[in-house]
């Protein structure tokens, strides 16, 4: 069975999604069994696929037994291996926090959220082009529907933008693979790698053509500057356990660039080497100066969160913006820390809001919580975390970024990482004091919270601590991964030991 | 190991109140202080070390990629300031203890400020800029939850939130400080940094380190002009601002410039910066403290004033210099925390800090009177107090720094000013409140608070004198240490408090003269102050955050706005460039495989896809018309497969394009009945050229695709298509056996839209209406016998029709997508002929475990080719005969199909039936429908006239 171990984080979350869906209506227990056990499952092979990727040998499974470039290819390095555990956290916190009832507002929530693990961990696992296409379609339709669940006008407006965006963008992406096929004759990302640093160079321009339109489409899905509109609304009403899980989303389209740029347009490209920088850079600064007014703009919890979604969007693209192993490292590191915590945030809004009657996530005068101590503490390391001040896992992230900027990058990334910082610790003092402190005397409000929603928020922030404490293996880890994205050859040697043009 | 110990015992010590609460608050504050304590008892073993000279190092890699080290260090600076937080720190939890009221959460409050007290030994231990970092950022933190630990308050609020705000802007200014002095220092080890100050002040960086390091530290310690937060944070319960607010957090600013002394003060940038804004700290200060009439407001102003004074002495710079702010550090923490403590003591007793109020309160409490007249006499300077000791060596440096240049003389000039107004404002507060006749009453009767609370003034205000009595015993050894520590080598001096008569002395003498005299007619120039307006500073800063946020949402609104249009423009936009960049690089668009002939037939063709394309476009408030344009689209690209030779995408294209269109039309019913308004003119121009744009990039990178060879992957899909997958028609063993994955995504993405459109409909209610724009109202034949009969007709016809294209797949043209998709043609077809109600009636069984059992199928026969130790997904062929029948085929593959065919239909009919009943009556309102399944709903609607 070992040998099989890397298609399961698909396999197992679509099987349970087939047992999930068969039945629209009733069997809430079993329902809940099944799928928090599929994600504490998928939450294990993602911890052994780990540990099989630090041994720092690429590993992979040709479906249908049709070797690479012909067939399809699941890959393993550290990077995917990363992704995937981090998804499976995040799916755990979100999951039992889902049982508590937010599952039984609507149809079919379980089922749609393991067909939604499935396109998110394809998408981390395929080295397909076209494939990663198809789990891209996977994840966007599931998205879509979780946004729909439990229903209401806000949802439902957010949500049509979501889908039209996202479809164009699903065309386009169909666009760019289709010319870069045409250029290239492959849709196998390693074999694409070789014939790109082979290419004739009358074909470059259909490449650069078809690659940018492609950090087109990434660049919708992980929120970039002119094309990140729809994700405020869209984090902001989705229910919580579906904006917890959103929050892997934009990385997703992080994840992408990061994975096709770094494979095929890497220092073998020649004359198209690292055509995404200067765009990603530039954007993503835009990204994160927009997100800054974001945060001192929101007037509710939910929407100050999602433009927190947004400051990490800006911040992980910078990243790659940089694009030294240094600063992959740095983001990868980012990236754990925001995906939990902006995943647990929207968790905390959700059980604030129930607390707090009729005022919601609103940030006005509000009426005391009944557990209102419990709720500020997590909110205190929540917000800690995410506005990038110590002792939490923001502090030592946003210290590697600023760190790995080289030269005149400082120049640029120091001021507007820093002001943003400011700006979220602002925002969140603001609204913590509002919260919290500033209560109408007088009745308390709210029932208690169930204990599966406190385990989800628990689990999803006790990551600000953690990744504190384990700085030193983490960060050796994403080390690690930035190295052997710096190395592609590794991957393509793996899939195509007998490719004879050597990309060297 | 013990210095670890040292720091991590008041962190656990967060721990502690929590842990105890509940038993009480005796025992609360009693276990509190247990772990501080400790950590004091350490610090002070680790004395004859440090005496002989050893260096106390502890360090534990953490995280280097950062360079961030576990490391802390023990020199004379760490243990004065250790001595400071730690010995004050269990002064105030005694204090504490007495002053928070009956039913105030005190378990909270000792935990908070166990968390501060454990970052500020944090940074007095600190031996890595980056750890330094993590405990200066944690001390606004604590400082932010403890000022607004009276919550309730919307002063404690808002100087929370200030508070918060300076310093952690701070914070990051210092930040990025720091990250830039470990570059240039190469490490970022504090020794290391200690020692390369050479290299550092040599670096071109040098200034803007300086200014980001700078402005860590005066926001920190409320120098000018960022001291406004320090007077708002005396909202906070007195034990706090007596610890946080004079004795130890705005000396974290003080601490880290005497730390980096050495590696970055040797500039005359530094000396300049650091003196003025020490000046001009200390004068504002001293002045405001002169012109409140809160107690703690004066309290608060004198801090600022004293910390300038000691930032002064920093900028000087000087080994004497130095010493001198070190003794001041010292001295100004014991009577500036008696003070604070004093202050709140006559708060709690008498229930007001307002000067007017108070009064003559000597006779009430005249120990407490005692000890805050000589805690004051300390603050004034006045001899044989620790305060005269290091206000004379701060008069004698100011005569000696050269540092100002030709302006130096000012230095002495304005000192003397500094210790006027501090003689004045002294000499007030005492006199004030103690001795002069109330004007008021307060509002509680007063009395001597108990003796315990007294105690931790007593003890400080006793040090103030010995301190003041006996210099060179008291205070010489932990001096040496501290001054050698920021100095680098041991310096020799001598404490006395006689050195004859001299210029400083007379500078003194003439602090008092003019400070007695100017407190004597202090209500003159109150009232030539009053004549101008002041600023609330924290009415202005929350004006300006309030701006900031407004302008903000302005912002924001006019960048997002709320428009699809808009959003989907962008993308368009941005695909036009990005397409254009790559296109304007193509040399030769025509590339070398050059064009294929043309012929008649192929140019129709393209002009009717052409025009159909445009007439889509052009008609499209015609939704019926452009709806059947489209079709024409459609229906020629289903040709043009045809005509290059592709029968399973024309086939495939043709039967998506029925059921598509029909679905469409289905919508369309639902549409409102007019369209929106057009859009502007000029609107109009900029989306079509827009979309023009658009469309000619990308026709022309098809252009150049299309007439370049492709180098492609393909042949080998065709040679291994009937070895490897067992099927001659090559289109359908890529889609079941060579790529499956996809199919198997792409059914699962198919049944997941079946279920979105379920999600979307359920609750939907829409109003139906009963004629069309035009006012025509709909045809009363709902169910023309025509189609009635012939959908019946053709529903068996088309069962066969697909059966036989499925099972034909893998060789010839068909296979499980087009089997399923002309299976839903035709049950639509039958459907609208019938109506919902009686097709439900019919086929009564629920849709979604179709289109399940359908991924399901295909799941299970890749998962079957691991019983057989291949990897998932791998497909089987054999070939069997039987009689009559022949020899036959049977594939995996076939299986697989099969669960593409159920998927297609289940999610095709999926969705025509939740949009067949979306005008039903009962609908439910939430989208929790108990019991109804597609059926039962469908056929609810029966009932209700459509």
């Amino acid at each position: 069975m070992m040998q099989h171990l890397i298609v399961f984080p698909v396999v197992l979350p679509l099987v349970a999604g087939i047992l999930l869906l068969y039945q629209r209506q009733g069997l809430v227990r079993y329902k809940r069994a099944v799928s928090v056990a599929a994600t504490v499952l998928l939450l294990l092979v993602a911890t052994g696929l780990l540990r099989q990727a630090a041994s720092d040998q690429v590993t992979y499974y040709a479906l249908g037994d049709w070797q690479a470039p012909f067939g399809i290819v699941l890959v393993l390095d550290r990077l995917s291996a990363l992704m995937l555990l981090v998804t499976a956290v995040l799916a755990v916190g979100a999951v039992v926090f889902a049982c508590a009832g937010d599952d039984e507002k609507g149809s079919n929530f379980h089922g749609l959220f393991q067909w939604q693990l499935l396109g998110i961990n394809g998408a981390f696992l395929t080295g397909d082009l076209f494939n990663l296409f198809v789990f891209f379609e996977v994840l966007l339709l599931a998205s879509y529907a979780l946004l729909l669940h439990g229903g209401g006008k806000a949802r439902i407006q957010a949500s049509v933008h979501y889908v039209v965006l996202n479809l164009a963008g699903s065309s386009l992406f169909l666009i760019a693979v289709g010319i870069l096929y045409g250029a290239t004759g492959t849709l196998n990302m390693a074999d694409m790698a070789i014939r790109v640093a082979e290419l004739p160079t009358e074909r470059e321009g259909l490449v650069t053509a078809g690659a940018l339109m492609l950090l087109v489409v990434f660049g919708l899905k992980a929120a970039i500057l002119p094309l990140y509109f729809w994700l405020p609304k869209a984090y902001a009403s989705a229910p919580a356990p579906v904006a917890a899980l959103f929050a892997i989303m934009t990385k997703v389209g992080i994840y992408a660039i990061l994975r096709v740029y770094s494979l095929l347009f890497g220092d073998t490209a020649g004359g198209l080497e690292a055509l995404e920088q200067s765009w990603v850079w530039w954007l993503s600064l835009a990204t994160l100066a927009a997100a800054g007014v974001g945060v001192m703009a929101a007037r509710d919890l939910r929407l100050l969160v999602a433009y927190l979604v947004l400051v990490s969007v800006g911040t992980l693209l910078a990243g790659i913006g940089m694009r030294s192993p240094q600063a992959v490292s740095a983001l990868l590191y980012y990236l754990i820390h925001t995906t939990l915590v902006t995943g647990g945030l929207f968790l905390l809004a959700e059980m604030i809001s129930l607390q707090r009657g009729k005022a919601g996530t609103r940030l006005v005068k509000g009426r005391p919580m009944v557990q209102g101590a419990g709720l500020a503490m997590l909110f205190f390391v929540g917000a800690i975390a995410v506005a990038g001040v110590p002792p939490f896992s923001g502090a030592i992230g946003k210290a590697l970024m600023l760190n790995a900027a080289e030269g005149t990058q400082r120049l640029w990334l120091w001021p507007l990482l820093l002001l943003t910082s400011l700006a979220s610790l602002i925002a969140l003092s603001r609204a913590g004091s509002t919260l919290f402190w500033r209560s109408h005397r007088g009745n308390i409000s709210g029932s208690p919270l169930a204990r599966r929603q406190w385990f989800g928020v628990i689990w999803l922030l006790s990551a600000a601590p953690l990744l504190v404490a384990l700085a030193g293996p983490v960060s050796s880890y994403t080390q690690a991964t930035a190295d052997q994205l710096a190395n592609p050859q590794v991957l393509i040697r793996t899939l195509l030991p007998n490719a004879t043009g050597d990309a060297q | 190991m013990t210095l670890l110990w040292i720091a991590l015992l008041p962190l656990l010590g967060v721990l502690v109140p929590a842990l105890t609460a509940q038993r009480g608050r005796s025992f609360c504050s009693l276990a509190t202080a247990v772990l501080p304590a400790t950590a004091l008892v350490m610090t002070l073993l680790n004395v004859p070390a440090l005496l002989d000279g050893e260096q106390l190092r502890f360090s534990v890699t953490w995280m280097p990629e950062l360079a961030l080290d576990l490391a802390f260090r023990l020199d004379g600076l760490s243990l004065l300031f250790n001595l400071l937080i730690l010995g004050i720190g269990l002064l105030i939890i005694l204090y504490a203890h007495y002053y928070l009221a009956k039913d105030e959460p005190f378990g909270r409050f000792y935990a908070f400020l166990m968390l501060f007290m454990a970052s500020m030994v944090g940074i007095s231990m600190s031996d890595n800029l980056i750890l330094l970092w993590l405990f200066w950022e944690l001390t606004s933190l604590s400082s932010f939850l403890l000022i607004g630990y009276w919550s309730y308050r919307s002063d404690a609020r808002k100087g929370a939130r200030m508070a918060l705000t300076v310093t952690g802007a701070g914070g990051l200014a210092l930040l990025a400080g720091l990250l830039l002095l470990g570059d240039m220092a190469g490490s970022f080890n504090m020794g290391d940094v200690l020692a390369s100050g050479d290299v550092i002040l040599a670096d071109p960086r040098y200034p803007l380190m300086l200014g980001l390091v700078l402005l860590g530290a005066f926001t920190k310690s409320a120098q000018f002009p960022f001291h406004f937060w320090l007077p708002h944070a005396m909202a906070a319960p007195t034990p706090v601002s007596a610890y946080l607010h004079s004795a130890t957090m705005v000396k974290a600013g003080i601490f880290l410039m005497a730390r980096l002394h050495p590696a970055i003060a040797g500039s005359e940038l530094w000396s300049v910066v650091v003196s003025l804004v020490g000046i001009v700290t200390m004068l504002y200060g001293a002045w405001f403290a002169l012109m409140k009439t809160d107690l703690k407001g004066i309290l608060a102003f004198s801090t600022v004033s004293h910390l300038g004074l000691i930032t002064v002495l920093l900028g000087i710079g000087s080994p004497m210099a130095i010493l001198a702010a070190l003794f001041h550090i010292l001295n100004h923490a014991t009577f500036k925390a008696a003070l604070f403590m004093s202050a709140g003591i006559i708060d709690h007793e008498t229930g007001t800090r307002e000067l007017k109020q108070l009064g003559g309160l000597k006779k009430a409490m005249p120990v407490t009177a005692l000890l805050t007249t000589l805690a004051a006499a300390a603050m004034a300077g006045v001899p044989l107090f620790n305060g005269f000791l290091s206000k004379e060596m701060f008069f004698t440096e100011s005569l000696a720094t050269p540092v100002l240049g030709g302006v130096s003389w000012l230095l002495p000039a304005l000192a003397t000013l500094g210790g006027i107004l501090s003689v004045a404002y002294s000499l007030r507060l005492v006199h004030a409140v103690f001795f002069k006749p109330a004007r008021e009453e307060p509002p509680k009767t007063p009395h001597e608070p108990p003796h315990l609370m007294r105690l931790p003034v007593e003890i400080l205000v006793v040090l103030c004198v010995v301190v003041g009595l006996f210099p060179a015993f008291m205070a010489t050894g932990l001096l040496e240490l501290a001054s050698e520590a920021v100095i680098g080598s041991p310096l020799d001096f001598h404490l006395a408090i006689w050195h004859g008569v001299n210029l400083p002395l007379i500078m003194s003498l003439l602090a008092f003269v003019v400070g007695i005299a100017l407190y004597w007619r202090h209500g003159n120039v109150r009232r030539f102050t009053q004549q101008f307006a002041g600023i609330d500073a924290r009415r202005v800063f929350e004006r300006i955050l309030i701006s900031i946020g407004y302008r903000s949402e302005q912002l924001i609104a006019a960048l997002e706005g709320n428009s699809l249009q808009r959003y989907v423009g962008w993308l368009w936009l941005a695909a036009l460039v990005m397409g254009g960049i790559g296109l304007v690089q193509i040399t030769d668009l025509t590339g070398a495989a050059g064009n294929q002939p043309l012929d008649g037939i192929l140019i129709l063709g393209a002009v009717m896809l052409m025009f159909g394309g445009v007439a889509t476009a052009a008609t499209h408030r015609y939704r019926l018309i452009s709806l059947l344009m489209l079709s024409v689209v459609g229906l020629f690209v289903a040709l043009t497969f045809a005509r290059f030779s592709a029968p399973d995408l024309a086939l495939t294209q043709l039967s998506v394009e029925v059921v598509t269109m029909i679905l469409l039309m289905l919508a369309l019913f639902f549409l409102p009945q007019k369209t929106p308004r057009e859009s502007s003119p000029l609107r109009n121009v900029r989306d079509m050229l827009l979309a023009g744009t658009l469309g000619l990039v990308i026709a022309s990178l098809n252009y150049a695709v299309m007439t370049r060879d492709t180098l492609s992957i393909s042949s080998f899909f065709v040679e291994n298509s009937k070895p490897g997958g067992g099927g001659y028609n090559v289109v359908n063993v890529i889609l079941v056996d060579f790529r499956g994955f996809d199919t198997l995504g792409e059914i699962t993405v198919l049944a997941i839209a079946g279920l979105a459109i379920f999600k979307l409909l359920n609750r939907l209610r829409l109003f139906m209406p009963h004629s069309d724009g035009e006012g025509r109202v709909w045809s009363p034949d709902r169910y023309p016998a025509v189609l009635t009969s012939i959908s019946m007709t053709l529903l068996p016809l088309a069962l066969l029709v697909s059966a036989f294209i499925f099972l034909r797949g893998h060789n010839q043209p068909g296979g499980g997508f087009i089997a399923g998709l002309i299976t839903a043609v035709a049950l639509i077809l039958l459907y609208m002929a019938r109506g919902v109600a009686w097709a439900q009636e019919r086929l009564d069984f629920p849709f979604q475990p179709v289109a399940v059992i359908g991924v399901a199928v295909a799941t299970l026969t890749g998962l079957g080719s691991w019983l057989f130790g291949h990897p998932f997904l791998t497909s089987a062929f054999g070939y069997f005969s039987l009689p009559l029948i022949g020899t036959f085929e049977l594939a995996t593959a076939l299986l697989f199909d099969l669960g593409v065919y159920l998927a297609v239909v289940g999610a095709t009919l999926m969705i025509l039936a939740n949009l067949g009943k979306v005008t039903t009556a009962h609908r439910p309102v939430t989208e929790t429908s108990g019991k109804d399944t597609d059926a039962a709903a469908a056929t609810s609607s029966a009932k209700e006239p459509r």
